[in-house]
């Protein structure tokens, strides 16, 4: 993967919010390194350059200060990394280590967007009638029940559960239209992850992740990791239902305005089915995440 | 046999093809190619069916067939029994058509390679793009405004759409993906809702059906 970011636009500036530094990011996805290959990617407005070794080990440096070696870690298909040292482990979603599960890394796709819109974007329920017609809703099935939200005291992970949605097509595996229930998990300020109902098996769930680097405030590679219950699918054919999803969604987040997330809750009206979005609006402001949001006055 | 198309549902050329297969109400089957990570497009097993490593292909019985232009014309001269498509009887209409293909292969590096940049991080100078993107929407929207004026609805001058129509339409309404606003191009604007409400319009991801744009 060449840089999604031409050197004039690179900001230093980005790379301030000390909180975001702190953090685990998503660099590359292990499927596109070479063995011997170097490449390089712009996380918080940082250039970062990147080294698979020929005995697979991965390194990553600032472009900048090559002596400047950045911590890395392999999760989730993908090569994460720190501005600075690591405030936090990264979360850990058990069943991405399930040994019967198709482990899926779908994609990795620019946006001109913050990561929190995005974030936000996937938590919403409401748009998939509008926007995935006929795969993920259909009219008239427009109306968002009630669910709940908490915050974990434990590890501090924004929830949403006992969300259920009407849907055509809810996944590779589907055979006809099922009730798909939901539960939504914000781990991380540019992460979260979604479990729903899979038609293979009533008592486990399909797990659909998205990670956002987050390159520039308004600026953001996206991943799109899968732990699904699916023998059957081939993996061109799981990645092109989440790629028509992600497709989908794209124009939607790109004319986001602002492109960066307000956090002030008299800025965006919300109603109802934002409920989830008030509680992760606030746990940004809570964390202090100044990157990729314009902060309550 | 049933036709079938090698696809990546995210591709611009791809999505021509799908959509005249679904103007023309033809029945086929897509074989989706991992384009991306597997690059399944440049294994010697798909290289048997296109040397060039490229998608999409069509294979209609003993045809096969590489280029999204090239596939347009067969389409609509195989399957088109109405003949407007691709109608090839009137010289001026078939240099009209050769004309704006010439034109599509123009977007595919200018707008279309802003897109690959800003989406899968393809290495290249993507301002020299959109400005050649750019010069390439003021010549469209110039030339959509003298057919209105006209009376003309179309690239060419049949009074229906034709194959030019369906070249030139994916990589001019995925524009905004690769940064090329077309704010400035209100006749290019209308032209592409012309295009959405002809019967049997088809979507792909990034492109919204009337009334959902
Ligand atoms: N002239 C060909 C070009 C098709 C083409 O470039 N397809 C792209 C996907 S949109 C491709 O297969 N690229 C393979 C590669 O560049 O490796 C056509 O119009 O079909
Ligand atoms: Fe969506």
């Amino acid at each position: 993967m060449s840089p999604t970011v031409s050197p004039g636009e690179l900001d230093e500036r980005a790379g301030v919010d000390p909180v975001a530094r702190g953090l685990w990011h998503p660099l590359v996805a292990v499927h596109d390194l070479r063995r011997g290959q170097q490449g390089s990617a712009v996380l918080l407005g940082v250039r970062l350059d990147y080294t698979m070794a020929g005995d697979g080990s991965v390194s990553v440096c600032r472009s900048d200060d090559h002596d400047d070696r950045r911590p890395v870690q392999i999760a989730y298909e993908i090569v994460w990394t720190c501005l600075d040292e690591p405030a936090t482990p990264l979360f850990e979603t058990p069943e991405a280590l399930e040994t019967d599960r198709r482990i899926v890394h779908a994609g990795t796709i620019g946006v001109h967007v913050s990561a929190p819109r995005a974030v936000e974007n996937f938590l919403d329920m409401a748009h998939f009638p509008y926007v995935h017609t006929d795969i993920l809703g259909a009219e008239p099935f427009t109306e968002v029940e009630e669910y709940s939200v908490h915050v974990d005291p434990d590890t501090n992970e924004v929830w949403a559960t006992d969300c259920v949605f009407w849907q055509p097509v809810a996944a590779t595996t589907s055979t006809e239209g099922q009730m798909t229930d939901y539960r939504y998990r914000v781990p991380h300020p540019y992460c979260v992850v979604l479990y729903k109902t899979t038609p293979v098996d009533p008592d486990r769930f399909d797990v659909i992740a998205l990670f956002c680097r987050p390159i520039a405030p308004d600026r953001i590679e996206a991943h799109m990791f899968l732990a699904l219950l699916d023998a059957d699918n081939s993996d061109a054919d799981i990645r092109r239902f989440q790629l028509t999803i992600f497709g989908q969604d794209k124009p939607i987040l790109e004319n986001q305005f602002p492109k960066e997330l307000p956090l002030d809750p008299r800025v965006e009206t919300p109603i109802r089915a934002d409920k989830v979005a008030i509680a992760y609006r606030r746990w940004l402001s809570d964390l202090g995440i100044t990157h990729g949001v314009i902060p309550a006055a | 046999m049933t036709i079938e198309l090698y696809d990546y549902v995210l591709s611009a050329n791809c999505y021509k093809v799908r959509l005249l297969l679904s103007l023309l109400e033809v029945d086929h089957e897509l074989r989706t190619v991992d384009f991306h990570p597997a690059r399944e497009h440049r294994s010697e097993a798909f290289r048997r069916i296109n040397p060039m490593g490229h998608i999409p292909v069509l294979v209609d019985d003993d045809v096969v067939l590489r280029d999204a232009h090239a596939i347009l014309v067969y389409l609509a001269a195989a399957h088109d029994p109405t003949g407007r498509w691709y109608p090839t009887t009137d010289a001026r209409v078939l240099g009209e058509m050769g004309q704006w293909v010439s034109f599509a292969e123009a977007l595919m590096s200018s707008a279309s390679a802003a897109r690959l940049h800003v989406n899968l991080g393809y290495d290249l100078d993507v301002e020299a793009a959109r400005r050649d993107a750019h010069a390439l929407f003021r010549v469209l929207d110039d030339h959509l405004w003298f057919q209105e004026k006209a009376g003309r609805t179309w690239l060419c001058s049949p009074e229906h759409p034709t194959i030019a129509d369906i070249a030139v339409f994916p990589d001019v309404v995925l524009s905004e993906e690769g940064g090329v606003s077309r704010l400035e191009y209100p006749a290019i604007r209308r032209w592409c809702d012309r295009v959405k409400a002809v019967p049997g319009f088809d979507v792909m991801p990034g492109v919204f059906g009337l009334g959902m744009s």
